[in-house]
């Protein structure tokens, strides 16, 4: 039972990455459009995200009942080491989802617009960033039980190189997934060439930053680099991610745009499974080794049951409405022209 | 700000502030259907139009409460994270189920609110429905949770250790059903009351008779309902505490003794150091009877139960006799509504507009002086009996920052949905003058 547990957390972290990413990512593409585009890429992004984005979001939902559900023991230890970085991504998270709203159910158009674009923007930078900062600093192995003051307690545990480094990797993985997602969603070639173009742009700073993660990780002496290799499940899934780069520019030089979101998503989930892979069963990496695992650290069995049994009856009854949902309201070819 | 203190203030901030929006949630999309289903089925534009300005309503509210929610599963383990330790897998069964709820919820509203015109018509109503329905699950399934908290179960608590844990158990604790009936009609009744109030006071102003009128006609049928079923309900919770937590009841009710025939205490003052209860009026017997059925049988005071774990009497006690008096006072409101339907010459009376447009913001006072006594009346404990709030909170120092900090985006954000439901009712009339034109009452 635990692992169909472990799976289904592994899933809904992956898919609120993945979707909910989409989403973040659009904000920081508005932020990287000149104001010549800005309102023609804001009402594309309205239509492709505003019937999904709510649904996206619930994966992190599912995520951390599952976390608090199922390893009440991770979820306390989060809560306490992390809970700076937590407050700030929840203040994003909810500047963002009321930004979006408000701006296009503030029935008068006026200089409010300007405001609620402002903290659209700024807050769908700070919430994957933050969001990055908190995985990064999960494996860190900056988490201190021995530490005994409020620096060493609450702030050293995720203000680190590479923590923030995986954050600038997040926000740039969130840029690159919106790009790609929203070459599909264009409604004339002007504007696809120009979510092609950043999907370009945004692909390189993601490569950059993902570089610049193995550079912090061997300055903080986080043996990253030996998970992934010496593991053979994080070396194929970094291999492949890697052999998809080079499919996937490829792909954009040829111009095929709807191929491109599976190949997209395909690359983080095996950036996700190198990733958690490299350390699994150990969730948190704890200073000084005793490592919170999801083999040791669970729920009795009986809950872990129930826990499966809630997951599964749930995702027969979301995973059809979510797929016509998407269905419903993706751009059609046939309504292109 | 002593630490303590500031989380547990956070906490009552962000909980009062998310069942306003929850509540809301919940109760608009049924009243939706019911004026979308006439639209359907008379083909009246003003049952449309009314659909959909209710529904950018519901997209705002839904948007703010999914996003406390949000917020609110990670406050749990932020501020009370010995408590999320132990408790978590216990009670997490309704949360699971619920965040399959609320999942549901969020989907059908994606189909609902940007449906119209793109599939059947009434395949598009049904997920308006679906909206309703998965989100009154939601809140029945986080009131279960509530509920265990009050009433632990599912669980042996031996030397401090949780063992021989059953979430199926806990769910069904004993406090889950009566708690689920109060807050689900709770809900009905403060948002038919709130939305038939903003509606009365746009016909006091003369403004879309028609329009306003026939909203008003479907929130008040909500609301008055609930309101007349809410006293058996409350009758039946109250019972049920008197059973389970003496404590809480004695606390609500400024008991300070045990005695036979014990009196019902209204208002007051409640001195808790003497012990008494200035300016109240007392009703003998009558406690006795509305906690145990019967006229003289005795009813545990506050002198039974060991001072460390006295809940604060007097917030309590206040806050209950809050409640009823507007329970009381909503319900005879709906006797008034059910007579004017006879003499309907009322429904255009200035007094009859006027007296609704006061009971607005009433229901919202009473769910949240409700929750109020839940909570209050069960402290010093965070799980009846078992564990207290203090041994609960979180070890980080600094609290109270994070407390203005949520003060202060709580207010913008009440502040940013009050701007915007303005902004929305005076779009009314720019939106459906077309509407308004060919209908009479």
């Amino acid at each position: 039972m635990n692992y169909i547990v472990i799976a289904f957390l592994f899933f809904s972290i992956l898919l609120y990455v993945v979707l909910g990413g989409a989403d973040f990512g659009a904000g920081i593409l508005e932020f990287f459009t000149s104001d010549r585009n800005r309102n023609r890429t804001r009402k594309t992004l309205y239509h492709a995200i505003g019937p999904i984005w709510e649904a996206n979001h619930m994966w992190l939902i599912i995520a951390i009942v599952i976390l608090f559900v199922g390893y009440p023991v991770i979820y306390t230890e989060m809560s306490i080491y992390l809970h700076i970085p937590l407050i700030i991504m929840l203040m994003g998270i909810i500047a963002r989802g009321t930004a979006f709203v408000f701006r296009h159910y503030d029935a008068v158009k006026d200089n409010m617009q300007y405001v609620y674009n402002r903290i659209y923007i700024a807050s769908s930078f700070v919430t994957p960033l933050f969001l990055g900062i908190i995985a990064g600093s999960v494996m860190s192995g900056r988490i201190d039980h021995n530490a005994n003051t409020f620096y060493e307690v609450y702030i050293a545990s995720w203000f680190n190189l590479f923590s923030i480094g995986v954050g600038f990797f997040v926000v740039a993985l969130c840029g690159f997934l919106a790009s790609v997602y929203l070459i599909g969603e264009a409604d004339n070639e002007d504007d696809r060439q120009r979510f092609i173009n950043k999907t370009r742009h945004m692909n390189i700073v993601a490569v950059a930053c993902g570089i610049l993660v193995f550079v912090a990780a061997q300055m903080e002496a986080i043996p990253l680099l030996n998970w992934i290799i010496f593991n053979p499940v994080g070396l194929i899934a970094m291999i492949s991610a890697t052999v998809s780069l080079v499919l996937l520019w490829y792909l954009i030089y040829q111009g095929k745009s709807i191929i491109l979101r599976p190949l997209a998503a395909f690359q983080v989930t095996m950036i996700m499974l190198a990733i958690s892979y490299a350390h699994f069963p150990d969730f948190i990496i704890v200073k000084g080794g005793n490592n919170y695992s999801l083999f040791e650290h669970h729920a009795p069995e009986k809950t872990l049951h129930a826990l499966a049994l809630a997951l599964i009856i749930g995702s027969l009854f979301i995973l059809p409405a979510l797929f016509y949902l998407y269905y419903s309201f993706q751009k059609r070819e046939d309504l292109h022209s | 700000m002593d630490d303590f203190f500031a989380a547990r203030a956070q906490m009552a901030l962000s909980l009062g502030f998310h069942i306003i929006y929850a509540c809301i949630g919940m109760v608009m999309p049924f009243f939706m259907a019911v004026s979308h289903y006439k639209w359907l089925t008379t083909k009246n534009i003003a049952y449309k139009n009314i659909t959909r300005a209710w529904s950018k309503g519901v997209a705002i509210f839904f948007a703010t409460g999914a996003v406390s929610g949000t917020m609110l599963s990670f406050e749990l383990g932020l501020l009370w994270p010995t408590f999320m330790k132990h408790a978590g897998p216990i009670f997490g069964m309704p949360f699971s189920l619920e965040g399959t709820a609320f999942f549901i919820e969020a989907i059908a509203l994606g189909f609902f609110l940007y449906g119209w015109n793109k599939f059947n018509p009434w395949f598009h109503w049904f997920t308006g429905v679906v909206v309703g329905i998965s989100g009154l699950a939601s809140g029945i399934l986080v009131v279960a949770a509530n509920a265990w908290m009050n009433s632990p179960a599912g669980f042996d608590f031996v030397n401090g250790e949780y063992l021989n844990i059953d979430p199926i158990q806990a769910m069904f604790n004993d406090a889950w059903l009566s708690q689920a009936i109060h807050m689900t009609i709770a809900a009905f009744a403060a948002t038919g009351f709130a939305v038939a109030g903003v509606h009365a006071l746009m016909m006091l102003r003369g403004k879309h008779l028609i329009f306003h009128a026939r909203a008003f006609r479907i929130a008040i049928l909500f609301g008055a309902i609930a309101s007349l079923l809410q006293p058996i309900s409350g009758d039946f919770s109250a019972k049920d505490v008197a059973k389970r937590q003496p404590a809480k009841l004695a606390a609500m009710e400024a008991h300070f003794e045990t005695q036979k025939a014990a009196p019902l205490i209204i208002g007051g003052i409640p001195n808790e150091k003497e012990k008494n209860v200035a300016y109240a009026i007392k009703l003998p017997g009558m406690l006795s009877f509305l906690a145990h059925g019967n006229f003289q049988q005795e009813v545990t005071g506050l002198d039974t139960i060991p001072e460390e774990n006295h809940p604060p009497v007097a917030v309590t006690h206040f806050a209950f006799q809050i409640m009823v008096s507007i329970g009381v006072f909503l319900m005879i409101m709906s006797i008034i509504y059910l007579i004017a339907l006879k003499k309907k010459s009322w429904l255009q009376k200035q007094w009859f507009l006027k007296l609704f447009v006061l009971a607005t913001p009433l229901g919202f006072i009473a769910v949240e002086a409700g929750w109020t006594v839940t909570e209050v009346g069960r402290q010093p404990w965070i799980i009846n009996g078992v564990l207290r709030t203090a041994d609960a909170v979180t070890p980080m120092p600094g609290i109270a920052y994070s407390f203005y900090l949520f003060t202060a985006v709580y207010l913008i954000l009440s502040v940013a949905v009050i701007f915007l439901l303005k902004r929305q009712i005076k779009m009314v009339s720019a939106l459906y003058d077309e509407a308004a034109q060919t209908e009479d009452y």
